[in-house]
């Protein structure tokens, strides 16, 4: 089965889930004053999951050929481990950590840490361009954000009080 | 008309309005020449700044200067690395990287930026003409017409999926739309599919599903696969000029281009690529026989006709978007999630209301053609110079930059994991060839699409609507039609082409 078919499927279960909740289970929460509307909050849920489960169904029925051959300059997901997806994941993984690091570390070292440590997994060695480069970058952005559009971005660590 | 082109040039002639048009068109210029930062992603990147600023019509005048500026870098890079950063200049780089091959970068860059000017400004005049008598149409509409009417958008949007993909972008579709009942809802005051989650509560942020499905996904491209983004620029930008000759057959290219890019760019759904490849296909078929064989190895026409008529198409989805308030590109829908937060409602409306913006608008697209044709045409030889960034700098940078847009929207850092997430999945759709705009645009129009719903709904006590309001039910028809039409096509050629295979 092609990829598109499996992600037919996931969105169908994903879809069915979601009829689930607005066939059986939203409405019994709904008080007796909007029973006598015409419509309800699950009125349109309704509508929506069963078009999305034609749809998925179509995709994962239908005779429409599979896309076994990647358009040109695409990328073919069979051979994706020809690709860099260590360093892609790694990427994506340093993502997360920047978000769940953004509060607590402050703005100015996880952003400094995330461009030196993303270009550094893309394989950049020279320290000595890359550090100012992004010590410039992260300040001119706080400056940008903080100070000119005063939207508030906490720059250093939490211990160290909030900052500008 | 001419009132409003008094009032709008009164609002869009002030210092900071001007300085806005200038500094949007540099910024969309240099961010759009980056690959993987399009239109969508730039002018994302830019709301929280446009939302700063306050006054609607600075904002809106700054966002589409960004949005002209990115289209045109997107031609340069196009040009330049055959890297479309943008799907709406994918056309450009048939032509335009032969020609840059060639030595003649200079040439071809000129040639897109005067046919771009040309469609620009063809495009502004003919949105002056046409969208007031858009708008008079419009006003006609009731909310149960607005509703069928988004309804023919997201079935036009799906429609024009291209072959063998409409069910794919309706499914698409769907799901936006259903991403949009997530959280709670103006109109019932009630969670809904929260699944318990507080930071679910005010739904999706719009920014964050932006850069999910568009930024992130093109710079995990960029890491995976690095022939994408190599720097082969290769000698040295020379030879500007073009000749009489080629002036002479160009214009008329330019000509029809920007009138058909125009008209197919009002159509929501169409938008800017679609223009691009109709106009550089309509081309080649109408050129004389010796002239169609140049096309793909370096034409001059087959630039031309691309570039003009993206530009005209930009300009065009601007009338649905200010006149009916219905995006008809995934950018519209962001500029339009920009207006909506901005406090102006995009629709009949706003050129009544609130003339000064919707003319302002329209002259400062006037100013920022005028703007990128003066800036661009000195700068030509050194904006190449941006593309040679890097590429362990340029994608650190691509991921900051969307991380700050998700989180400076919503000063949430729940926002940075849902965006990864999020993330993730729009890559792996992609991967399986799914279209990603339709279902940003369904998330877009959703709650409006359902706010429009439920109000007919209650005025008329149920479905009966439908069938009691004609133009509810030609709307309806219509968007019928649209899906029905392509997939029954398909399924013709394909028994056809199968009849062919069987009776061999």
């Amino acid at each position: 089965m092609a990829l598109d078919r499996w992600i037919a499927l996931i969105i169908l279960m994903i879809c069915m889930a979601y009829g689930y909740a607005a066939f059986f289970t939203m409405d019994a929460g709904l008080p007796p004053f909007m029973q006598r509307n015409a419509i309800w909050p699950s009125t349109f849920p309704k509508v929506l999951s069963v078009l999305a489960i034609t749809c998925a169904l179509i995709i994962l029925l239908g005779q429409g050929k599979g896309d076994d051959e990647a358009k040109e300059g695409d990328i073919n997901y069979r051979r994706l481990m020809d690709y860099n997806l260590g360093q892609a994941l790694l990427l994506l993984a340093m993502m997360a950590g920047y978000a769940l690091m953004l509060r607590p570390v402050g703005f100015l070292i996880s952003t400094v840490a995330f461009l030196t440590l993303g270009a550094m997994v893309l394989g950049e060695r020279k320290l000595q361009f890359l550090l100012p480069v992004t010590l410039l970058a992260t300040g001119l952005v706080w400056y940008l954000v903080q100070q000119v559009l005063g939207i508030y971005l906490r720059p250093l660590p939490y211990v160290f009080g909030t900052g500008g | 008309m001419l009132e409003g082109i008094m009032i709008g040039l009164s609002t869009a002639f002030t210092l900071t309005n001007l300085m806005m048009v200038i500094g949007g068109c540099l910024i969309g210029t240099f961010i759009g020449m980056l690959p993987g930062l399009g239109p969508m992603s730039i002018i994302s990147i830019m709301i929280p700044v446009a939302i700063t600023i306050g006054d609607p019509s600075a904002a809106l005048i700054l966002l589409a200067g960004v949005y002209y500026g990115a289209i045109f870098g997107g031609s340069t890079s196009s040009i330049l690395i055959n890297a479309p950063g943008v799907a709406s200049t994918v056309a450009t780089s048939f032509d335009g990287y032969p020609l840059a091959r060639a030595g003649k970068a200079g040439k071809a860059l000129t040639v897109a930026a005067i046919s771009s000017f040309c469609g620009g400004s063809i495009g502004a005049i003919l949105l002056m003409i046409f969208a007031p008598a858009l708008a008079t149409v419009a006003l006609l509409f009731h909310s149960s017409e607005y509703f069928a009417l988004m309804v023919v958008g997201l079935s036009a949007i799906a429609a024009f999926a291209g072959s063998g993909q409409v069910a794919k972008a309706m499914l698409m579709t769907v799901l936006g739309l259903i991403m949009a009942t997530v959280g709670e809802g103006a109109l019932f005051n009630l969670p809904r599919f929260t699944m318990g989650i507080m930071d679910l509560q005010s739904g999706f942020g719009f920014i964050t599903l932006a850069m999910a499905m568009f930024a992130l996904p093109e710079a995990l491209y960029l890491v995976l696969d690095p022939s994408r983004s190599n720097n082969e620029t290769g000698g040295e930008i020379k030879d500007l000029r073009i000749t009489k000759a080629e002036a002479k057959s160009i214009a008329p290219v330019i000509g029809r281009q920007s009138i058909q890019g125009f008209l197919i760019g009002v159509l929501p759904g169409a938008g800017a690529t679609i223009a691009s490849f109709l106009g550089y296909a309509v081309e080649r078929n109408i050129a004389p026989k010796e002239e169609q064989d140049q096309f793909g190895k370096g034409s001059v026409k087959g630039l031309a006709a691309p570039e003009a008529a993206n530009n005209a198409a930009c300009t065009g989805s601007f009338v649905p978007l200010l006149t009916l308030g219905i995006p008809g590109s995934g950018t519209t829908a962001i500029l339009l999630g920009a207006l909506i937060a901005l406090n102006v409602n995009p629709g009949p409306r706003l050129m009544v209301d609130q003339p000064e913006i919707f003319w302002a608008v329209i002259i400062s697209m006037y100013i920022g053609n005028l703007v990128l044709l003066v800036l661009n045409l000195p700068l030509i030889p050194y904006i190449a110079k941006v593309l040679a960034v890097p590429r362990n700098y340029l994608i650190p940078f691509i991921l900051f930059f969307t991380m700050m847009g998700a989180y400076i929207g919503q000063n949430n850092a729940t926002e940075l994991l849902l965006l990864v997430g999020l993330g993730i999945c729009a890559t792996v759709l992609r991967f399986a060839d799914y279209p990603l705009a339709p279902l940003l645009i369904g998330f877009i129009l959703g709650s409006m699409l359902e706010d429009n719903f439920a109000r007919s709904m209650q005025i008329y006590d149920g479905i009966q609507f439908i069938v009691e309001r004609p133009m509810t039910l030609g709307l309806l028809g219509i968007a019928a039609i649209l899906i029905v039409l392509p997939s029954y096509r398909a399924r013709r050629a394909r028994n056809r082409a199968k009849g062919i295979a069987d009776g061999d």
